[in-house]
């Protein structure tokens, strides 16, 4: 596996995915939303493992300068 | 009956000291007979070193405290000659569950590793290991051994010289003052030495506050390790069970930051908690509650001159991981080979040095491994209980989770890497678990282990290698032990020493940890490597 984050397009099909991530939060109470959020970062992260790619992720996500 | 905790152990006794016209100077005083003064002033008797220990009280531990020993400090206490009752008197357990909320999410089993004479973990009462101790001062001294243990004996003022420690202490019958060549202080995390010293104490207090009870009962409970996140006995906080001999269980209730201390430890208050906990029916007597603050602190450095720190006077860590007393008998494993030492002109002072180097690296992976269970266990903001609330959920169902979930990790030994003592790896492909610097793992040899064999002095372990049986350098002397990988059927030393090496030899410190490896002795090479152990590089 790469040791470098994709921030390039990589999603097929980005506009069913998007429509699938919010319908998962469909009906949620807020608490009940940021639970899913968080269980899902955690299955993501296993999935992704990399210990590199995962530290530019958290970097890229911080939108930080 | 009394309990043990009550009863003086080293009851106060006139010192011809105390009647001196001129100051007394003592070779080593140690202030504190908690488990980490005894254990340095056990290792420094052992090897013929005149010792003196101070303490105020003259009782062991009030109340239980640490009760979750480690496989490395068991080791060291084997050295120490007490290892054999605190594992013959203790409970070892391997199995652990984890709750969250009224369900279990999962359990596991520790699975310790093969091949080593020493269990991963016993669970003891802090009174008994200490007692343990002091019937093995009692034994030294019957054997002749320069160690003495005055109790009621308070230090008030240290006073420090290039050459030598004074030390005022006050007693039933008045004050005195000693005199020491080497000062240990061994007086715990509030260390009064500290204080007169002058020195810092530097790190986080957790806010939080935690009930720590022993209670006295007959259940049904097995032996294993259970915790509870946000159980409905205690809402919103966590819980542990955990079992001690003699039906003494162990009992940690997270209570929040904003309570009465005093409200809550009193027994009408304790009771109801834990009817809650262990149900209406179970009977149980309390043997002992406190309410504890966490901390993760340490000293900047531990070596002052002639005073070296030691124990939580040194480093202080929550609880959870069971460090405390696990990692302040390395300490001691480490400091007294040295001081010997140095104290005998065979090293130089600066040889302590490398004690202050080596003790915080390790203070520091026990801090940061302390710090991280305290954070899981009591979150500190919202978004870090999402987190936490997240990962228990999904090691209910799948297993990748269980490793994020942190209760504790429990103490294991570190390795001293990049310490100047140690020689550059020359043992090609070697196991990194014997890398220099690492403790050295047991091994079987037939009915017997390595480590006995191991430890009071350098040993060159040869494994298939010749070597001759012993030299000395500068006045240190090493002993070979020759191995062969014969020797162990189950093949676990060539797994933990050789890897594909066909042979070995090790040079191995006084404290069991790894010097210098290579495949085949090289006198010139292990002579340096000796050189280089005993701070002469
Ligand atoms: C609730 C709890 C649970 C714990 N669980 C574990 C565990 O499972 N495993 C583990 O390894 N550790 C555990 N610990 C930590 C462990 O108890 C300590 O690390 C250990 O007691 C430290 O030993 P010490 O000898 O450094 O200090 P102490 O045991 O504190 O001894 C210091 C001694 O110095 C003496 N003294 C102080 N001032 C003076 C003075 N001025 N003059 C003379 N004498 C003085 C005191 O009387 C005392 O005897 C736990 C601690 C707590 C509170």
């Amino acid at each position: 596996m790469s040791d470098q984050l994709t921030l390039t397009p990589n999603i097929d099909g980005a506009d069913d995915f998007y429509a699938e991530l919010l319908a998962a939060h469909e009906g949620l109470a807020k608490d009940q939303s940021d639970a899913l959020n968080a269980r899902l970062v955690l299955v993501l992260a296993n999935h992704i493992g990399n210990r590199a790619v995962l530290s530019q992720a958290l970097e890229a996500a911080a939108l930080k300068e | 009956m009394n309990k043990i905790f009550e009863i003086p152990l080293y009851a106060y006794e006139r010192s011809p000291d105390q009647d001196a016209q001129t100051p007394v100077r003592r070779k080593v005083v140690i202030i504190g007979a908690g488990p980490i003064g005894l254990g340095a002033a056990i290792d420094l008797a052992q090897q013929g070193v005149e010792v003196v220990i101070l303490d105020d009280n003259d009782k062991v531990s009030f109340g239980s405290r640490a009760v979750c020993y480690a496989k490395r400090p068991l080791e060291i206490l084997d050295r120490l000659g007490c290892g054999q009752p605190m594992v013959d008197k203790g409970v070892e357990w391997n199995i652990g569950k984890v709750f969250f909320d009224d369900r279990q999410v999962y359990d596991f089993n520790l699975l310790p590793e093969d091949g080593h004479q020493r269990p991963a973990f016993i669970n003891l009462q802090q009174y008994y290991f200490e007692e343990y101790m002091v019937n093995r001062v009692r034994e030294l001294q019957a054997a002749g051994a320069p160690i003495e243990i005055r109790g009621r004996n308070k230090v008030e003022a240290i006073g420090t010289h290039d050459d030598h420690v004074t030390l005022e202490v006050d007693t039933p019958e008045g004050a005195y003052t000693l005199e020491a060549e080497w000062l240990i202080a061994c007086d715990g995390a509030n260390s009064p030495a500290r204080r007169m010293l002058g020195l810092d104490f530097v790190g986080r207090v957790f806010e939080d506050n935690f009930l720590i009870a022993d209670v006295i009962m007959e259940a049904e409970f097995p032996t294993e390790r259970w915790f509870w996140f946000d159980p409905p006995f205690n809402k919103g906080q966590s819980a542990l069970l955990h079992k001690q001999p003699d039906n003494v269980w162990r009992i940690d209730l997270q209570l929040g930051w904003d309570i009465d201390k005093e409200r809550e430890k009193r027994p009408e208050n304790v009771i109801p908690r834990l009817k809650q906990m262990l149900g209406d029916d179970v009977e149980f007597e309390l043997e002992w509650v406190s309410i504890y603050t966490f901390q993760c602190r340490r000293m900047e450095q531990f070596r002052h001159g002639r005073v070296l720190f030691a124990g939580d006077a040194a480093h202080q860590v929550s609880p959870f991981g069971a460090r405390g007393a696990n990692s302040g008998l390395q300490d001691t494993d480490n400091l007294c080979w040295k001081l010997k030492l140095v104290m005998d002109g065979k090293a130089p002072e600066s040889l302590l040095d490398s004690y202050d180097m080596e003790r915080i690296h390790g203070a520091d992976e026990n801090i940061l491994n302390s710090s991280r269970s305290t954070d899981f266990i009591t979150p500190k903001s919202d978004m870090s209980r999402i987190l936490r609330d997240a990962v228990l959920d999904l090691s209910e169902h799948y297993s990748f989770a269980r490793p994020l979930v942190n209760s504790g990790r429990l103490s294991v030994p570190c390795t001293y890497d990049g310490s100047p003592l140690n020689s550059a790896d020359a043992l090609l492909d070697g196991p990194a678990r014997t890398r220099p610097g690492s403790p050295c793992p047991d091994a079987p040899l037939g009915d017997d282990f390595l480590l006995p064999k191991l430890g009071d002095k350098f040993i060159l372990l040869t494994i298939d290698a010749d070597a001759p049986d012993s030299f000395e350098e500068d006045g240190v002397e090493v002993t070979r032990l020759a191995l062969s990988v014969k020797d162990d059927a189950s093949l676990e030393l060539k797994r933990r020493y050789l890897g594909e090496n066909d042979s070995a030899v090790y040079l191995i410190r006084p404290d069991q940890h790894v010097a210098a490896r290579r495949a085949s002795f090289d006198e010139a090479q292990f002579r340096t490597a000796l050189r280089r152990a005993t701070g002469k590089e």
